[in-house]
């Protein structure tokens, strides 16, 4: 069984306490029972979601998750109270046919009730005051291990751009951190978070809380996925016409497969003699002064690094899976599936529009 | 010793049968008042159109968010809408239905015979209902530059660097800011007058502890105002000088700083929601105790508690910047004084339930409004509190689950309390009850339009559903919640066409009224409904907080416990 | 036939209440207040924060004659009043004249300062954050000189054709509480602009 510990009060005594000795045992055990269902994946199953934030799966996440269980359950028992003295008022002193008419008996107050429901709520208030600290200061103060990743996340209208400074690696959209299974030896990821133009926020529910990134200054947060697998979020501060479709898609892998992909995306851009023509289009287009090949004289910043274009699942920030079709649709009339985005119709000849998609589908 | 004498006030003296008048001068009477009465009434028929305006608003936006990936709505559509549906709630809808009620009832509660400034006053409403059209003329005026958008998208926040020239180069975040400043002279005007009224128009006896606690609370709100819209509209005047003139204050490029609009905007932000939401607390306070027939309990606990959270109020704003990467230090202080805010807002509650205890309640359509607003409220206030809690709220800020909180405090809370004082005082504006079937309709459909809507709207925000996007993508079983939560959406909107109809129905063809149709207390009920120009026809003294109950029942005054309470403390 | 009830509480006799324009001009001030205190933060805050152009140190030079000439004009506007209830007409005029003139020296003086800083030191509006920050907060300020410079100059004018008696005097009296108000916030701006800011 395991409890919430807020670190001030055990919770099934404080529990306890609220309902008197001779139910304290039991009081505990429907507790201890609540936590156990809650733990196992009850909630998860009733509210399936790849975005449920009752769905942890990283540290700061699970942190997060018992303390808003904790929470639940006090203003769970504060909404019970009152709700059942409102139900109680309504039914036993509402008018009854036939009354007599007499004013009843005026109160006008009671100091002793007044200052039980003062201290009351004060003490309960301590109690989640206390709980939330602990809480707030290990996310907020963890310290960074040796070995944690380093991920700067530059903010876009409207897509996001991934640094690995200690690789030299830009990618886009589609986040690859080495998951953290081993509890004794921790691997977080340790994000900075910046944005290029207005605020935007990181929000991927079940790896942990959100974090804005906000125009003039940095931010810090940090990840702990212990599960490989593909985490969904998405921009969770309004940033414009497409602050819908600025998806985020983090995807933890083993170490050995998250080296094989860092290993991958430090090499320059694959060169297919095949699709030279494609690629000399590409190079004489306005296309270069937006995006980045690197290796070739594309090194536009505005848009998003393209050099493995293939090695992602989506293009468009999510919105659209990355197929050679819809590269094609996306090139020809960004504005139909993401209208309002800030890339423009190239408006080029569909000869020229296979020519370039047959190259970037060689940017494994 | 004079004791139950008839009042005064009941004698209108002003020839109740008149000429029959052109249109154009019952137009012209209107539009040049300075009655207050006159003035309270156009905030409050302004409120209810931009109400309907409004909730047209969400409708269209309901429609959009019933299924993933709708197309009904372009995303620049929605994002205007959006925009405008909360902009328009807060400050076209909420705040003047609340200062038309506070000028219509606040002088007659005082037993005083207008406002301290009634020419301020006429000025605050028609530049309020002004500052209103400019921001609706959006929608016809013309385009900014490369064609962007005349009406602001920008959300009802209006975040910095997104107002700034270069990503809003329509006019649209100028409308949104002067429509607003503009607006906001008549909030402070109307303020200024009730503050003013109340510390220098009250009638002979009705000291401050005497007054009613609607008084008090329209009292702790227009000092609010004063302090906490003027930030607003420095931060609005900022924003247009870095528009206009080239200035630096959210521009990042030039080591300006976005989360200093976020500031500034929330020290307003904050207190705005008590702001609106004490006027609510103030028409329970009037309500409850009538229809419970026993006076409030705990007044000067009430009193006490209202003060407080007007001050604290002003201590809270950052918890709505939890996620912008404030210190921990900071993130403990702003969840320490939002859960504090929580003690006396809590107190208020159990005052209201105490209230009721011992009773003998009647469920008029007033009452009904009042206790479902208990029943809300207390879940409104206990979702607030999982928004303090920091870490918690770094999961659900900016998610559903904030909207679903704030539309119930405000839709749960604020209107259902706002709907109760329109039944209770409708008769006393216009002489006519309204209709009790049509009410009972409007309040059981309107609790399950909204708790269809509200209750289920927590669920997506819980399972990472972002606020202000335009569509989702299927896959996140958002769906079927969001289409739950449209439908009683319109639902609700059934219900106040009902309301509407009612309205309109009754004032013409409503019961009479007569002075006093509630047995309540308060001096209002002491003049005819509706009540003559000059309120009272002899300015009425008062011994106690309840000076009708003092008539009706001579041999057991209110000022008999009042004083013996008082000497009480005296001889301590 | 009276009105409610009964024999007043004796402790409510007389029943004398603020007067509202008193209390009307304070409310005025607590609004006014809370819009200068958002400038004098955003100024403090971005104090050291401009990243190129002129800094304080090297362009502003604390405006003593004018400061004391604002703050002097408080006096005049105090004496202006007691004149007027003392009902001498020469002195409440004349104090009140001397008042105009003092805010107008101000002004002038704000305006001499101002061009020099634009055309000579190449400080304005969008040079940088301390422009930004300077000219919002000091124009604000002399935004609220002239408004009321105007208010003085009307009661003058009305005072010069003898409509204004003493009966006027807490009219006048409220409306000496705005200027005050006013120096009070040069009092403020003075020293975050001048002294702590250099």
């Amino acid at each position: 069984m395991k409890y919430i510990c807020p670190g001030t009060m055990h919770s099934s005594n404080w529990i306890g306490m609220m309902h008197g000795h001779h139910g304290l045992r039991g009081a505990g055990q429907t507790i201890a029972a609540v936590f156990s269902a809650i733990e196992s994946g009850f909630f998860q199953k009733l509210f399936t979601s790849s975005t449920n934030i009752f769905s942890p799966q990283s540290a700061p996440a699970h942190e997060i998750f018992r303390l808003s269980i904790f929470v639940l359950l006090v203003t769970g028992g504060i909404w019970i109270t009152v709700t059942g003295l409102l139900l109680f008022v309504v039914v036993r002193y509402r008018q009854k046919p036939g009354d007599d008419e007499h004013e009843p008996a005026q109160i006008y107050g009671s100091k002793q009730i007044e200052l039980a429901w003062t201290v009351i709520p004060i003490l309960i208030v301590v109690v989640l005051f206390l709980s939330t600290v602990r809480v707030i200061f290990y996310i907020q103060h963890a310290p960074e291990p040796k070995q944690a990743l380093n991920v700067s996340v530059i903010g876009h209208r409207f897509w996001w751009e991934f640094r690995y400074p200690g690789y030299g690696v830009v990618t886009a959209n589609e986040m690859h951190v080495p998951v953290s299974s081993d509890r004794s030896h921790p691997l977080p990821t340790y994000l900075k978070l910046a944005t290029a133009d207005v605020n935007h926020s990181f929000w991927v529910p079940r790896l942990n809380g959100k974090t804005d990134l906000f125009a003039g200054q940095v931010n810090d947060m940090w990840i702990e996925p212990e599960k490989t697998g593909l985490y969904l979020g998405q921009c969770a501060q309004f940033c414009g016409v497409q602050h819908a479709k600025m998806l985020i898609r983090v995807y933890a892998d083993t170490p050995a497969e998250f080296q094989k992909w860092i290993a991958g995306q430090e090499k320059p851009a694959a060169q297919d003699p095949a699709v030279a023509e494609g690629r000399a289009v590409f190079e004489q287009n306005a296309c270069i002064n937006c995006h980045a090949v690197k290796g070739t004289v594309a090194k536009g910043r505005f848009g998003p690094d393209l050099t493995h274009l293939m090695s992602r699942d989506t293009i468009a920030a999510g919105a659209m899976l990355n197929t050679r079709e819809n590269l094609e649709r996306w090139i020809k009339d960004p504005d139909a599936y993401k209208p309002g985005c800030l890339m423009p119709a190239m408006h080029l000849s569909d000869k020229d529009v296979d020519e370039i998609t047959s190259y970037l589908v060689t940017l494994h | 010793m004079a004791d139950s004498i008839p009042l005064s006030g009941a004698i209108d003296l002003t020839p109740r049968h008149k000429q029959p008048r052109l249109y154009l001068e019952v137009m012209h009477d209107w539009i040049v008042t300075t009655d207050h009465k006159k003035i309270g009434l156009m905030y409050i028929a302004a409120a209810l159109l931009f109400m309907l305006v409004g909730g047209v608003e969400v409708l269209l936006m309901r429609v959009q968010l019933a299924r993933p990936e709708s197309t009904f709505l372009s995303p620049e559509k929605y994002n205007q809408l959006l925009t405008l549906h909360g902009t328009t709630m807060i400050f076209f809808v909420a705040m003047p239905v609340m200062f038309g009620f506070a000028n219509y009832l606040v002088p007659l509660m005082i037993g005083a015979r207008d406002m301290a400034f009634p020419r301020l006053n006429a000025f605050s409403f028609w530049i309020f209902f002004f500052g209103a059209l400019l921001l609706y003329y959006s929608l016809i005026g013309g385009e900014g530059l490369y064609g962007g958008s005349g009406v602001p998208d920008v959300g009802w926040f209006a975040y910095a660097p997104l107002t700034e020239r270069p990503f809003s180069m329509g006019r649209g975040s100028d409308y949104w800011a002067l429509g607003i400043f503009i607006s906001g002279i008549g909030s402070i005007g109307t303020a200024l007058n009730i503050v003013v009224t109340t510390i220098s128009m009250r009638c002979k006896g009705m000291r401050l502890n005497r007054m009613p606690l609607l008084v008090w609370l329209m009292f702790v709100t227009s000092i609010m105002v004063l302090g906490a819209l003027p930030p607003l509209s420095a931060a609005q005047i900022m924003l247009l000088i870095d528009r206009y003139l080239g200035a630096h204050f959210f521009d990042a490029q030039a080591g300006g700083s976005a989360v200093l609009w976020a500031h500034f905007f929330w020290i307003f932000g904050h207190p705005e929601v008590y702001i609106l939401v004490l006027p609510a607390f103030g028409f329970a306070n009037e309500i409850i105790p009538v229809f419970s027939r026993k006076a409030i309990f705990g007044y000067p606990a009430m009193v006490a508690a209202t003060v407080g959270i007007g001050f604290i109020s002003f201590t809270v704003w950052a918890h709505h910047m939890f996620t912008v990467g404030m210190g921990a230090a900071a993130n403990t202080a702003f969840v320490l004084s939002t859960m504090i805010i929580a003690v006396p807002t809590g107190i208020k509650i159990f005052n209201w339930l105490a209230t009721m205890w011992g009773g003998k309640i009647r469920f008029t359509v007033a009452m009904m409004f009042c206790t479902a607003f208990i029943f809300q409220f207390t879940l409104a206030g206990l979702t607030g509190i999982m928004l303090a809690v920091a870490p918690f709220d770094w999961q659900l800020h900016n998610s559903y689950f904030v909207v679903a909180h704030f539309h119930y405090v405000i839709v749960g809370g604020i209107l259902f309390c706002l709907f109760a004082a329109f039944y209770y005082w409708f008769p006393k504006m216009t002489g006519r009850r309204m209709n009790r079937t049509l009410g009972r309709w409007h309040f059981w459909l309107f609790v399950l339009g909204f708790h269809m809507t509200f209750d289920c709207m927590h669920i997506p925000g819980l399972l990472g559903m972002p606020r202000e996007i335009y569509t989702y993508e299927p896959g996140h079983h958002w769906g079927v919640w969001n289409m739950i939560v449209t439908i009683g959406a319109f639902i609700q909107a059934i219900a106040v066409i009902i309301f509407v109809v009612n309205l309109v129905r009754s004032h013409f063809k409503g019961k009479p009224a007569g002075n006093d149709p509630w047995d309540a207390w308060t001096l209002e009920w002491a003049t005819t409904s509706p009540p003559p120009t000059y309120n009272f026809a002899d300015e009425p003294m008062v011994r106690s907080r309840r000076p009708l109950w003092d008539l009706k029942h001579p041999e057991d005054p209110d000022w008999k416990y009042e004083s013996h309470a008082e000497n009480e403390m005296a001889a301590q | 036939m009276t009105t409610i009830p009964f024999t007043c509480d004796p402790q409510d006799d007389p029943w004398v209440l603020p007067y509202r324009g008193t209390v009307g001009m304070w409310c005025l001030i607590m609004a006014e207040s809370a819009m200068f205190l958002i400038f004098v933060v955003a100024y403090i805050f971005y104090l050291g924060k401009s990243l190129s152009g002129p800094t304080p140190k090297q362009v502003l030079e604390p405006p003593i004659f004018i400061t004391i000439c604002l703050l002097s004009s408080s006096i005049t506007v105090h004496l202006s009043a007691v004149a007027l209830r003392k009902r001498s007409q020469a002195g409440f005029l004349g104090w009140l004249a001397g008042t105009i003139l003092l805010g107008v020296i101000f002004l002038l003086g704000t305006a001499h300062e101002w061009r020099d800083l634009i055309f000579r030191q190449g400080l304005t509006i969008r040079t940088n954050l301390f422009g930004t920050t300077f000219y919002s907060l000091v124009g604000l300020h002399a935004t609220h000189v002239l408004v009321g410079l105007l208010m003085l100059s009307i009661v003058l004018v009305f005072g010069v054709f003898g409509k204004v008696g003493e009966d006027h005097f807490h009219h006048y009296h409220t409306l000496s509480l705005y200027w005050h108000f006013v120096d009070a916030v040069w009092v403020v701006v003075f020293t975050v602009v001048y002294i702590v800011g250099r």
